[in-house]
């Protein structure tokens, strides 16, 4: 029997529970960063204007965002009656579910990654699409008009977003030789991209903004004209797993950010009291900055025009990352300094 | 040369790049926040806040029952009953002000001439039901007795500009 036990627990369970173990060492910090985000949220935004944001529950309100957990989860889950009821519940699931999954591909240290494929960016790239389906079924399955606008504005908005995101990523592709994203960290130990490829950093952060519908390209949101978008319909728990996915979405476009043009967790210098610091940390501490970023945007700018965005989409940001990989290729070979195989 | 340097500022994200330069700078003035419910801003004497009804020093009522009142209110919020009382004084019997119709113009202090009539300093009277606002002659004089210091301060700060 102990023996029989012994067999399977070697063969499978051991390793599946060590992957579940893991899954939630990366699961259960990313909730607590992503509640914490918010409440990074309104006090940054709130120091930016000159206010103090919250600061009631707890010390410095740090339990403010346990408090608006607490109440999300107990209020009534509404459903419209005209709404597809399947689809409606699914569509919050599907945008939370994708933005947890993306993080099995990011490298946090050397060798600290929990599926370490050898397509990672791609597999991120592929998720980061197929959140615009959360959105989509939400807008449709809720048969409101503000959602179904807000929807197709926000799919229409990430499509467009995207293809400049592909191309920037492609150029800092040719300069790795390798879609692993911790090849693509190592490849920054001299000098990180943000440096060489200044531009289509810029290029990419303002992307990565639409494609997360942070301000200020958050038209899919625009309270002004259409309520709330594409989440209107939705109450309590529904809309709680939107927010969520939402903002652990805008943490991995960080990630993301920080792993392509800010060397992931290798410290800026690889000297004494730097490279003291573990990988995780200086990973950390590069998402917040990011984040940061994010937040400095939303307190700084107003909400761009649809067609303004479009415009920015298609007519600056193709060319533009269309460009930047022809020159970027173009000087890797004229220079020799093409990645080498293997 | 001015097209030129147009097009610099606008590849380089200039003033984008100042906008954040400001909020930045911002970030570390000193909140202007008032913790409401523990601090409070300052109010004028001119205050048009929740209605009360004064008596004179000796206890008797002000309101003569003119209805001056009743009749400047735009929104015709008060109702005022009146007959004599067995002093042969004119009194109310009736003084009722709906405080959801109220716009708080302060018309009806205005109009009052013996300053029966107040809006006093007080604008925390949130109700959890309609029907509390409907505010009749008992609520506006207990208001009155409540409030008489500061209305009486308030009237005296006001008065060299009535």
């Amino acid at each position: 029997m102990v023996e029989l036990f012994m067999e399977h627990w070697n063969a499978w369970l051991w390793p599946l529970l060590w992957i579940v173990i893991k899954i939630l060492v990366i699961v259960v910090p990313l909730l607590i960063a992503v509640a914490y985000l918010t409440y990074a949220e309104r006090k940054v935004i709130g120091a930016m204007q000159i206010r103090k944001g919250p600061n009631v529950v707890g010390p410095f309100g740090l339990l403010q965002p346990m408090a608006d957990g607490i109440k999300l989860f107990l209020k009534e889950t509404i459903i419209p009656t005209s709404a597809n009821k399947g689809v409606f519940l699914l569509a919050p699931c599907v945008t939370f579910l994708l933005s947890l999954i993306a993080w099995a591909v990011i490298p946090f240290g050397e060798g600290m990654v929990l599926a370490d494929i050898n397509v990672g960016i791609l597999y991120l790239f592929a998720i980061s699409s197929l959140a615009v389906y959360g959105i989509l079924m939400s807008g449709w399955a809720s048969n409101s008009r503000y959602a179904f606008l807000g929807a197709v504005r926000s799919a229409a908005q990430m499509v467009s977003y995207e293809v400049s995101m592909g191309f920037v990523i492609i150029t800092v592709l040719l300069c790795v030789g390798s879609l692993n994203l911790s090849d693509i960290v190592m490849a920054q130990k001299n000098v990180w991209f943000i440096i060489p490829l200044l531009p289509m950093a810029v290029v990419f952060f303002i992307s990565i903004l639409a494609e997360t519908n942070r301000h200020p390209f958050d038209m899919p949101e625009a309270e002004a004209e259409l309520v709330a978008g594409y989440n209107v319909e939705y109450s309590a728990m529904t809309f709680a797993l939107f927010f969520l996915g939402e903002y652990a979405f805008m943490i991995l476009m960080a990630a993301m950010f920080a792993i392509l043009f800010l060397g992931g967790w290798l410290p800026p210098m690889d000297i004494a009291p730097l490279n003291m610091i573990p990988g995780p940390i200086w990973f950390g501490a590069k998402i917040a900055f990011g984040l940061f970023i994010f937040l400095w945007v939303r307190a700084t700018f107003p909400r761009y025009r649809y067609d303004q965005l479009m415009r920015l989409g298609w007519k600056v940001f193709l060319p533009l990352s269309l460009a930047g990989v022809v020159i970027v290729s173009g000087v890797l070979v004229a220079f020799d300094m093409l990645p080498k195989a293997g | 040369m001015g097209a030129i340097a147009r097009g610099i500022k606008a590849v380089l994200l200039w003033e984008l790049l100042c906008g954040m330069a400001l909020t930045f700078r911002y970030m570390f003035k000193k909140p202007v926040t008032i913790n409401y419910p523990f601090e409070k801003g300052p109010l004028s004497p001119r205050f048009r806040g929740e209605h009360a009804l004064r008596r004179y020093p000796n206890g008797e009522e002000r309101c003569i029952a003119c209805k001056l009142c009743e009749a400047v209110c735009p929104a015709q919020a008060i109702t005022i009953e009146a007959e004599a009382r067995d002093d042969g004084s004119r009194r109310t019997t009736r003084y009722d002000i709906d405080m959801v119709k109220c716009i708080y113009c302060g018309f009806c202090e205005e109009a009052c001439p013996v300053d029966a009539i107040v809006e006093g300093p007080n604008f925390e009277f949130a109700t959890e039901s309609r029907e509390e606002l409907m505010y009749d002659k008992n609520k506006l004089l207990a208001n009155g007795e409540r409030w008489e210091t500061e209305l009486a301060e308030r009237l005296r700060l006001d008065a060299p500009y009535r």
